[in-house]
């Protein structure tokens, strides 16, 4: 017996994607394996590790315990979407690298759609509320301090491209 | 500009590309291969009866199931013993599919192949497989009682049993004026990557050849197993590390029966075959490690100097032994630590139990024994009287007195030699750090408070780089770029930056001209693997040896160009040039690129550069061939490293900790830790190193422990109920570093991976104590561990502070 | 860990999803937030044969604050995710013992999706919002083609993972009376890790008479049973006066511990959390108590 299939369409990272999947297809493996986004991770597939973290709406899910027919239509940001216009790496991405903010690589797509997320809502943490603000995703590499210190340097990175940006207007 | 001298803290090349979703570990490989799954044994000791398949034929989507009854040839016989040790009276290993009898939880029965994971899943669930009981034996207690046996003809549970002695230490202890006993106990953890297992497969039959892209940490090893298995010549074997999303030992164990069974799988079916590990999965069927029950009996003089140790350790090392007895060695070898032990005595006893193999995690049986010597340490310190630090003081081997022979056989199977440390100036490095002397006015401000607090220390020494060897490959290409190869794997260390930085440093170029390729057996066919704190030690090390024959060639090549003498030569920015000369004078100076075009003497020209290496391309002295005799055409150089003996690091942590008189709860108020692991490549992947062995000690301290129930359940096999930390659960980690030079290799380099994690439980433990006023034992501690702890000796009537 | 096949359902208005809830019954599972429903389906610890898709119920996507006569009641639909509770200024001017207790539950990601409604309706013993339900003794409304009931809080959950809800009913809403008068709120956990299940966790509301003593207070539980556990502690705090060091605090914590049941399990002895509830009841009474002599009435 075949399952029934549905297709599916998201707005990835500004760009209108489809796929036809059955309904069981977990929105992680539908970034992963239709649209072969592969830059969203799968870490433990029950929702506690944050590695599949992508935003959905704006606010950051986790994509393991979502099907993809669920949030079909909406608009979703995974870590490809978090660089510049350019390509260039974005806030989250270039803080990240300049405080040495990952080491295998493979948690880090959760933490850079959870950050990129949480400046929003919060541009400008303390050393205090940057570690709360990381507290829902696993990394078994860093100890977490290169983490805390990429957060505070994006919130900088983060204000002042804002000010270039108000600067380079007209 | 060169921006790559050694010992810079330059960011990382590889960060960009993980950066922004473009990295490439196992799963984002091979979108339309077939999915493998387990059906995997639900008890922990049982004969396979039957398994039925029946219903999982008609699952849509299946491709193919097999049992142990289907592996033919090699495939069919028990995996191997990878590291044999004439103590191993008793090794076992698993089969790729159980053969009539399962050991573990977890253990894999039956493969199916699909057309997608789902599917795969769907069948499993409906393979019948019937078992017979058998009672398990799980806990150390139980298999050290052997009332029960895990493998029928092991004889008490033993696979292995070894003394090592180093004078007459129980005689020694006899006769000392003090005598202590510890029991002691560190429950089980595991690696626990992000990324769990995988492997993928690609048999091209045309070409009758193999790829096969695995997350591990030792791909050419992996490439011999699998030619071996499968009965392939090993030159038809790829074996790529892809990025690798954590290792922390392991995955050093290899091959993995899937490792065997994917490539076998891909090659019968003609397809290709892909299995991604799931977190489930990797809880039952990876490997665990550290599960230990140590005795300790200890004789010392008044002033607190060890007379002699003797140490007992019983050593959990799960249903198998495929990775022999490399933890418990290490952890009665590395147990001294920085100490003169007086007369030493090691014995230990590696023991089946029905629960997950044990092979090496981050640390590899050291954590265990630097809990076993601190714990002792804090003991004395406690029965004299006496401060903590000046009983490990006057214990200190000097630095005067290195290199310094314990008498016993380390890991490599070479003389336990420490080559050179400072102890001492650790020690004082680390006491300052932590404010160990203004400590007393703090816990008394605090006590007047209603708080408890308490401080601890812990001191260990690692040998790192171990052997046999590395190698490394350093090439010059035309346009100026230099690609570089080495055959261990990277799972997050930096090697593509570390690497690079050597090679830049040793040849003069650019740190942007650098490409360094790991794990790939494609390009670097000899390697050993990436553990023991090994990689910037042995491939570091012979990437420099490659690189420094790059270069005496390339100014060799230039000064025969340049009419100059090499030795006149220097290479700065990617430019060989004669020493001293102004810049941009004429005819003093060569673009390395150009040396490299010249070191291959051509035919045909590619380009307009290539046309001065071809036969009519200038003057040349028709009288010697080409290429010198001796010689090899290009700018490349392949080196290896392979030490007498392994390089010996060491360190220092100090926390200090706060206890909740009524919950229970254990907060870590500060964690400081001095580390010295010789010369710097760079610090901050060096300081990032040791931020996550903190953090994995941490963990192993408080928060993890695998559960196992009597039956052989694995209780928690999720991230719920395992409890990695979050970052609220880490504390801020203070460095400072202290630089001895290993005499023993090039770059004067030791190894710096596992450091961060070895002395956490024991330094936690020593904190707790000292807070608590009753000696911690058994770690990890829990709040509800203290909170019945707490219960346990108010009854007995000991001190409460 | 990928989930079984299941006939999926994704109705678009209420009265679609009772139908096909009752067409399916007993087959039919509702998913909301799916965070405790579906790690359960990867693991195929459950494996519906019919599964309701809510997330296009936008109707039930509301919180309010209802006011009949003086007797406000915080009303949330079965679509609001916990993050819209923790969030809305009215339900946390009129009942801030939502957003305490909120603050407990997993961490921010899992609540973006999560959902209050499906969090009691899942009736988990770890489960903040169930606990914070019984304790204010709110009530579950209950749709089905047959029509529409209102449950107690305390008739609902009959067990862990266990409600009086029939296959074909759907939870639409849950209403969190708001205590009246000099009333103060606590709630407090200590989990393992930041984020974890409890493993002692304890909601308290004190209630203070005209002259600021103690009149009434009570406890409910969280880890310590099948199911949340609402405890009466007036007697040794009645006439208490909240701002006085008072040892009847201590004894109210000792009679919590002492009426508890907790269990063993692989993270805490029963004995520890019942010292654990004897903690934090003291604790949390102590907050509370605080709070209601900052209430204006």
């Amino acid at each position: 017996m075949s399952e029934q299939l549905y297709e599916v369409t998201l707005l990835v990272n500004g760009v209108h994607r489809s796929a036809t999947v059955p309904a069981r297809r977990l929105l992680s493996d539908f970034l992963r394996h239709d649209l072969e986004l592969t830059g969203t991770h799968v870490g433990c597939e029950h929702g506690v590790c944050g590695a599949c973290t992508v935003l959905v709406g704006g606010r950051p899910i986790r994509s393991c315990l979502q099907f993809a027919v669920t949030v079909d239509g909406e608009e979703v940001t995974t870590v490809e979407g978090c660089t510049r216009p350019d390509g260039e790496l974005g806030p989250v991405q270039q803080a990240f690298r300049d405080c040495h903010g990952l080491q295998c690589g493979f948690c880090t797509p959760g933490f850079v759609t959870t950050i990129t997320a949480y400046l929003h809502e919060n541009p400008e943490p303390t050393a205090d509320e940057a570690r709360e603000a990381i507290a829902g995703n696993l990394c078994r590499c860093t100890g977490y301090q290169n983490i805390v210190a990429s957060v505070l340097r994006a919130a900088q990175l983060r204000t002042g491209s804002t000010e270039a940006a108000a600067e380079a207007a007209p | 500009m060169t921006t790559s001298m050694l010992g810079e803290p330059i960011a990382r090349r590889e960060d960009p590309r993980l950066l922004t979703g473009q990295g490439r570990y196992l799963d984002d490989i091979g979108h339309r291969a077939l999915a493998a799954a387990f059906v995997r044994s639900p008890h922990a000791h049982a004969r396979i009866v039957d398994v039925d398949v029946t219903e999982a034929l008609d699952v849509d989507g299946l491709v193919a199931i097999y049992t142990h009854d289907d592996l033919e040839g090699r495939v069919g016989e028990p995996l191997p013993l990878l590291i044999p040790h004439e103590a191993l009276t008793h090794g076992r290993t698993p089969y790729a599919l159980a053969k009539d009898e399962v050991n573990h939880v977890g253990e894999a029965v039956v493969m199916v192949v699909a057309t997608d994971r789902y599917v795969a899943e769907d069948a499993c669930e409906r393979i019948r497989v019937r078992y017979d009981f058998l009672p398990p034996v799980v806990g150390i207690e139980a298999a050290r009682d052997a009332a029960l046996l895990v493998h029928d003809d092991v004889p008490g549970n033993v696979s292995a049993h070894l003394v090592q002695e180093n004078g007459d230490a129980r005689s020694a202890i006899d006769a000392a004026p003090n005598v202590l006993e510890l029991d002691l106990a560190i429950e089980r953890s595991a690696s626990t990557p992000l990324e769990g297992r995988g492997v993928h497969a690609r048999w091209d039959a045309d070409d009758h050849s193999l790829r096969v892209y695995t997350s591990t940490q030792a791909s050419t090893s992996v490439r011999a197993a699998l030619a071996a298995k499968l009965g392939l010549p090993p030159d038809r074997v790829e074996v790529i590390a892809p990025d690798v999303g954590g290792g922390f030992g392991v995955k050093i164990m290899h091959p993995w029966p899937e490792e065997v069974l994917v490539p076998w799988a891909a090659i019968r079916l003609g397809r290709e075959v892909k299995w991604t590990e799931d977190r489930r999965e990797h809880f039952v069927s990876a490997t665990h490690e550290r599960g230990q029950l140590q005795h300790v009996r200890v004789g010392f003089d008044d002033e607190g100097r060890l007379l002699g140790l003797d140490v007992t350790v019983w050593h959990d090392n799960g249903a198998y032994t495929p990775y022999g007895i490399i933890v418990p060695i290490i952890t009665t070898t590395q147990l001294l630590g920085p100490y003169k032990p007086g007369a030493y005595r090691a014995e230990f006893f590696s023991l089946y139990t029905n629960t997950v193999t044990v092979t090496p995690y981050r640390g590899a049986g050291r954590p265990q024994g630097c809990f076993a010597m601190e714990r002792t340490m804090d003991a004395i310190a406690e029965h004299l009287g006496v401060d903590r630090t000046v009983v490990r003081e006057r214990n200190f081997i000097q630095p005067d007195e290195m290199p310094f022979d314990h008498g016993l056989t380390f890991q490599d199977g070479r003389p336990l030699i420490y080559d050179s440390g400072d102890y001492p100036a650790t020690l004082e490095k680390i006491k300052k750090l932590v404010g160990w002397d203004d400590f007393a006015a703090f816990r008394s401000e605090a006590r007047a408070a209603g708080r408890r607090v308490g401080i601890g220390i812990g001191c260990y020494v690692e040998g790192t780089g171990v052997g046999p060897y590395e190698g490394g490959f350093v090439k010059v290409e035309t346009d100026g770029t230099v690609v570089v190869a080495t055959g261990l794997t990277t799972q997050g260390q930096g090697h593509q930056t570390v690497f690079a930085q050597v090679v830049a440093a040793e040849l003069g170029v650019p740190i942007e001209r650098v490409a360094v390729t790991t794990g790939d057996t494609r390009r670097f066919g000899y390697a050993v693997g990436t553990f023991a704190s090994r990689a910037a030690v042995m491939s570091g090390n012979a990437i420099a040896i490659a690189a420094r024959k790059v270069r005496d060639k390339a100014l060799r090549v230039a000064g025969e160009a340049l009419e100059a003498d090499a030795r006149d030569l220097e290479i700065v920015d990617g430019t060989v040039r004669v020493v001293g000369s102004p810049p941009g004078a004429p005819g003093t100076s060569i673009p390395l690129a150009t040396v490299a075009v010249l070191a291959n003497p051509l035919r045909y020209a590619f380009d307009r550069e290539a046309e001065r290496a071809t036969q009519f391309g200038g003057p040349v002295d028709v009288s010697k061939p080409p290429v010198a005799e001796g010689d090899s055409p290009g700018l490349e150089e392949t080196g290896y490293y392979s030490p007498p003996r392994s390089t010996f690091a060491n360190g220092m942590h100090a926390a200090i900790v706060e206890t909740d008189p009524d919950t229970a709860e254990i907060s870590i108020l500060r964690y400081c830790v001095v580390h010295d692991c010789g010369t710097l490549i760079n610090p901050r992947i060096v300081e990032g190193q040791i931020h996550g062995g903190v953090a994995q000690g941490v963990g192993g301290a408080l928060y993890e422990r695998m559960v196992y129930d009597d039956a052989g359940q694995l209780l928690n096999a999720s991230f719920m109920d395992f409890l990695m930390p979050y970052s609220t659960e880490v504390p801020v980690v203070e460095t400072d570093h202290q630089q001895t030079p290993s005499p023993l290799n090039p770059l004067g380099i030791k190894g710096a991976g596992e450091a961060g994690v070895i002395p956490v439980s024991a330094v936690i433990a020593s904190a707790v104590s000292d807070a608590e006023g009753f000696a911690v034992t058994r770690m990890p501690i829990s709040p509800s561990d203290l909170h019945e702890l707490r219960l346990r000796h108010s009854s007995e009537g000991g001190p409460a502070r | 860990m990928k989930p079984s096949g299941f006939a999926y359902h994704r109705p678009s208005t209420v009265a679609e999803a009772v139908d096909v809830l009752a067409e399916v019954s007993p087959a039919g599972k509702v998913l909301a937030g799916g965070q405790s429903l579906v790690p359960m389906l990867n693991m195929r610890l459950a494996a519906p044969a019919h599964l309701v898709d809510v997330n296009r119920l936008t109707e039930l996507a509301y919180v309010r604050v209802d006011d009949d006569g003086g007797r406000r009641t915080v009303v949330v639909g079965a679509l609001a995710r916990h993050t819209d509770v923790e969030h809305d200024a009215a339900a946390h001017a009129a009942l801030p013992l939502l957003r305490e207790a909120l603050r407990t539950v997993a961490h921010p990601t899992i609540r973006n999706r999560g959902t209050t409604v499906g969090s009691i309706a899942h009736a988990d013993p770890s489960g903040e919002m169930g606990a914070v339900l019984a304790l204010l003794g709110g009530t579950v409304e209950l749709r089905s083609a047959r029509g529409t009931r209102t449950v107690a809080a305390a008739e609902f959950t009959t067990g862990p993972m266990e409600t009086s809800a029939a296959p074909d009913e759907l939870v639409t809403s849950v209403a969190f009376p708001v205590p009246e008068g000099r009333t103060g709120t606590a709630w407090t956990e200590l989990a393992r890790r930041n984020g974890d299940y409890a493993v002692c966790g304890v909601g308290v509301l004190v209630r203070l008479g005209d002259d600021h003593r103690v009149v009434a207070a009570r406890a409910v539980y969280v880890s310590m049973g099948p199911v949340p556990t609402v405890l009466d502690l007036t007697e040794p705090v009645a006439g208490q006066d909240p701002r006085a060091d008072d040892d009847g605090w201590a004894a109210a914590g000792r009679l919590a511990a002492w009426r508890l049941d907790p269990d063993d399990d692989i993270h805490a002895t029963a004995g520890y959390r019942r010292q654990l509830a004897a903690v934090l009841t003291e604790r949390a009474l102590r907050t509370a108590a605080r709070r209601a002599t900052e209430v204006a009435v």
